[in-house]
C-alpha cells in the first residue's frame, strides 16, 4: 500500500498540449503510471503523443474512467481548472503551477468544504509512489520503493531527502510535495493523517521552511495523534526577516513564521529536527533504529 | 509589491475610504503649491518611502504657513531617512506628501491580512493606535479584536459595527467606521492585497474617521490582472540586484556574508544558507537560478554573484531533476569563461546525467572544487574563505 496514488490510479493531465504539461505526462507515464489522457479546451478530440485530448474534465473522465488529475495551465487559469477537476469527481487533483493568486486560494479552499475531493499544491512537485506511480515533475530514478513516508513544502529538498534516503538504502512509501504557497489543498497534517493510517508507511520524514504556522500546528497533531516516528528539518534558519525567499509563502513576517519557532515547536512534539539539511537521511535511520 | 502611503491613500479614496486631503510634491515648489491650494491652516510633509518609522527618523513634521511648508519640504527631500524598517544605510526621499494635519481625538489601528491557517481574510483592531500591532499582541493580547471574513457571504455591516464598537466610536463615527472598513475590505479583495494596515486609523474631533497612515501590499501572483496597482511599482525602493534577477526569472535576496550561492528550487537554495552557517560561514546570497535554468542563465546568476563585493566565494548547490546536470555544467563553464570567476568555485553537483556532467566540469580546465555531497561541499566552500 501507500498514500494518494499507487498502481491503479488514472490519471489526466489538465493542459497536457502546452509544453510542460506534454513533457511530464510523457515522463509520468515512461515511469509506469496510468496517464489515461488529457484536457485542452478546444483541443478536444485530438490526440497528442498518443495521449487522448479532451474539451473538459468531465467528458475526459466519462471516457477514462479517471480519478486523478495532474494541473498545467497557467496560473491565471489555475482557479477554474481545479475548480472543474472537482466538479467533475476527481478524487485527487495535484496543481503544480506555481503563480496562483493567494485570493484564488482563498475561494478554492472555501469551495472544497463537504466535498469528496482532495487538493494537493499549487506549486508543488506533485505525489510520488515509487514502483507504481510518478504523478508530478520529480525525475523518478531516484526513488526507492520502501516504507518511509515524505511530506515538504519544497521541491528540491523533496528530491534531496529522498536521495539521501535511497543512498542509505532507505525506501519511501510516498513522497508528498504539498507546495511553497501561503495557502495549499492539502497541510502537513492532512498527510500525517494518511501516512499514520498507512500500514505500509513505518515513518515520516517532514520537510518545513519559514513562513506561516503550518509546522508548529503539525507539531501539536504529532504530539497527541502521530505513533510513528517523524523526523523534520526547516529550512530557512539563516534567511532575514520580512524577504520572500523563493516561495511565496516563505516569508518570515514581524515575529511569527521563523525557523527557531518551528525548530522549536518540533522538539517539543518529541520530533527529531536534522540540524543540517545533510542530515535527513541519517537522522532519519538513527530514528528508525 | 509594496506602493507608497501617498498612493494608498489615492486608491483608498477611489473606494469611498475618508482619508486627509492632500498631494504628493517631488519639488518644494510642488509642495508649496499643494499646500496653497489646500488652503487650510495647518499642514503635515511626510516623506514617501517603503519603511515604516518615518515620524522617529525626522520624516514627518507639522507646518503652519505656506513657507513652513517649502523649507520642511526642501529638508526632506533628498535627505537619507534612517528608520528602524531601513536599515542602517536609510533610504533616500524623493517624495514628500502634504497633507490638511488633522485634529486628532483618538488613534486607533485597523489592519487586513490573509489568515494562513484559517485560509480566510482576517480584520485585526485595536485601541492603541501607533503602535505596532505585534507589540500589542504580545502584551496586551486582549485588546485586540479580530473579524474573520467568510469568502462566500464576504464582509458583512455587522462585523464592521462590531469592530467599531470594540473602538469605542459612537454614534455617527460607528456609520463612518462601516463605511470605511467596507470600503477596504472592497479594495483589498478586488485588487488582490496581501496587507491593509491603517495605523493610525484615527477619530477626529468632529467625529469622522480617518486613515491617517496607510500601507499596503500586493499579491505579486495576481499583478496579472490588476494592471493598474503593477503601475504603481516604483523601482527605486527596490534592491537594483534583486530587480534585474526578477527580470531573468531568479530569486535572489542579498545578505551580509561572504559566500555566494547559486542553487535551483527555493528550498535547496535557503537549505544551502543553513548548511554554509551551520559549517560556521556566513552566505552573501539566496540565489534560486529555477526550475529550467539554461545557461543563460546561469551566467547571469554568477553575475549577479560577483556583483557583490564581499563575495569570497561560490558555493553551486545542484539537484538536478528534470534538468539535466550537463546543461549545469555547461552553464558553469561558460558562464566562468565569461564572467572570469577570480574567488573559489565550489560545487556540488547531483542527478541525472551527474557522471557527464562532473566529468565536463573536471575537464574544462577550470580551478573548480567539487563536493561529493552537500556537507562536503558546505565544509570546502566555508574552508576556503577561511584560508584566505
Amino acid at each position: 500500500m501507500s498514500i494518494l496514488v499507487n498502481k491503479n490510479t488514472k490519471v489526466i493531465v489538465q493542459g497536457i498540449t502546452g509544453s510542460a504539461g506534454l513533457f511530464h505526462a510523457t515522463q509520468c507515464r515512461e515511469y509506469g503510471t496510468k496517464v489515461v489522457g488529457g484536457v485542452t479546451p478546444g483541443k478536444g478530440g485530438t490526440e497528442v503523443e498518443g495521449f487522448p485530448v479532451f474539451d473538459t474534465v468531465a467528458a475526459a473522465v466519462k471516457k477514462t474512467g479517471a480519478n486523478t488529475s495532474l494541473i498545467f495551465v497557467p496560473a491565471p487559469f489555475a482557479m477554474d481548472s481545479m475548480v472543474e477537476a472537482i466538479d467533475a469527481g476527481i478524487d485527487l487533483v495535484i496543481c503544480i503551477t506555481e503563480g496562483v493568486p493567494t485570493q484564488d486560494m482563498i475561494r478554492v479552499k472555501e469551495y472544497m468544504k463537504g466535498k469528496k475531493a482532495r487538493l494537493v499544491g499549487p506549486n508543488c512537485p506533485g505525489v510520488m509512489t515509487p514502483g507504481e506511480a510518478k504523478v508530478g515533475i520529480m525525475p523518478g530514478y531516484i526513488h526507492t520503493p520502501g516504507r518511509i513516508g515524505i511530506i515538504s513544502r519544497s521541491g528540491t529538498l523533496t528530491y534531496e531527502a529522498v536521495w539521501q534516503l535511497s543512498n542509505l538504502g532507505i525506501g519511501q512509501s510516498t513522497c508528498v510535495g504539498i507546495g511553497g504557497d501561503p495557502i495549499i489543498g492539502s497541510t502537513f497534517i492532512d498527510i500525517l493523517k494518511l501516512f499514520e493510517k498507512d500500514k505500509d508507511t513505518d515513518a515520516v520524514v517532514m520537510i518545513g521552511e519559514i513562513g506561516g504556522s503550518a509546522e508548529e500546528e503539525a507539531a501539536e497533531f504529532i504530539k497527541s495523534h502521530m505513533s510513528k516516528p517523524v523526523v523534520a528539518f526547516i529550512a530557512g534558519a539563516t534567511a532575514p526577516k520580512g524577504k520572500r525567499m523563493g516561495h511565496a509563502g516563505a516569508i518570515i513576517s514581524g515575529s511569527s513564521g521563523s525557523a527557531k519557532d518551528k525548530v522549536a515547536a518540533l522538539e517539543r512534539a518529541g520530533v527529531r529536527v536534522c540540524p543540517s539539511p545533510a542530515e535527513m537521511g541519517e537522522t532519519l535511520k538513527e530514528a528508525i533504529g | 509589491m509594496n506602493i507608497h502611503e501617498y498612493q494608498a491613500k489615492e486608491l483608498l479614496s477611489q473606494y469611498g475610504v475618508a482619508t486627509p486631503t492632500g498631494k504628493v510634491a517631488f519639488r518644494e515648489d510642488e509642495a508649496h503649491q499643494i499646500a496653497k491650494d489646500l488652503n487650510v491652516e495647518r499642514f503635515v510633509v511626510k516623506a514617501q518611502i517603503h519603511a515604516g518609522g518615518r515620524g522617529k527618523g525626522g520624516g514627518v513634521k507639522l507646518a503652519t504657513t505656506l513657507d513652513e511648508v517649502k523649507r520642511i519640504a526642501s529638508e526632506i527631500l533628498g535627505m537619507i531617512l534612517v528608520t528602524h524598517q531601513t536599515g542602517p544605510e536609510g533610504k533616500l526621499v524623493q517624495k514628500v506628501l502634504v497633507e490638511e494635519a488633522s485634529e486628532i481625538e483618538k488613534e486607533l489601528y485597523l489592519g487586513m491580512v490573509i489568515d494562513r491557517s484559517r485560509e480566510q481574510i482576517v480584520i485585526m483592531a485595536s485601541r492603541e493606535g501607533g503602535m505596532e500591532i505585534e507589540e500589542v499582541a504580545k502584551k496586551h493580547p486582549a485588546k485586540i479584536t479580530r473579524e474573520y471574513v467568510n469568502p462566500t457571504i464576504g464582509l458583512l455591516p455587522y462585523q464592521c459595527r462590531k469592530i467599531a464598537y470594540f473602538l469605542g466610536l459612537e454614534g455617527k463615527s460607528v456609520n463612518k467606521a462601516v463605511k470605511f472598513i467596507s470600503g477596504l475590505y472592497q479594495l483589498f479583495t478586488e485588487k488582490d492585497c496581501s496587507l491593509a494596515e491603517i495605523n493610525p486609523l484615527i477619530l477626529t474631533k468632529s467625529g469622522d474617521v480617518f486613515a491617517l497612515d496607510a500601507k499596503m501590499n500586493f499579491d505579486d501572483n495576481a499583478l496579472f490582472r490588476h494592471t493598474d496597482i503593477e503601475k504603481l511599482h516604483d523601482p527605486s525602493e527596490e534592491d537594483p540586484t534583486e530587480l534585474e534577477a526578477k527580470k531573468w526569472g531568479i530569486s535572489y535576496v542579498k545578505l551580509d556574508g561572504n559566500i555566494g550561492c547559486l542553487v535551483n528550487g527555493a528550498g535547496l537554495a535557503m537549505s544551502t544558507m543553513d548548511i554554509i552557517k551551520h559549517h560556521g560561514g556566513e552566505p552573501a546570497n539566496f540565489l534560486d537560478v529555477g526550475g529550467g535554468a539554461n545557461t543563460e542563465q546561469v551566467t547571469q546568476a554568477f553575475k549577479m554573484i560577483l556583483s557583490d563585493p564581499n563575495v569570497k566565494a561560490i558555493f553551486v548547490n545542484i539537484f538536478g531533476g528534470i534538468m539535466k546536470c550537463d546543461t549545469i555544467a555547461e552553464g558553469i563553464i561558460t558562464a566562468a569563461k565569461e564572467v572570469g570567476i577570480n574567488v573559489p568555485l565550489v560545487v556540488r553537483l547531483e542527478g541525472t546525467n551527474v557522471e557527464l556532467g562532473r566529468k565536463m566540469l573536471s575537464q574544462s580546465g577550470l580551478n573548480i572544487i567539487t563536493g561529493a555531497d552537500m556537507r562536503e561541499a558546505a565544509k570546502k566552500v566555508v574552508e576556503s574563505t577561511q584560508a584566505g
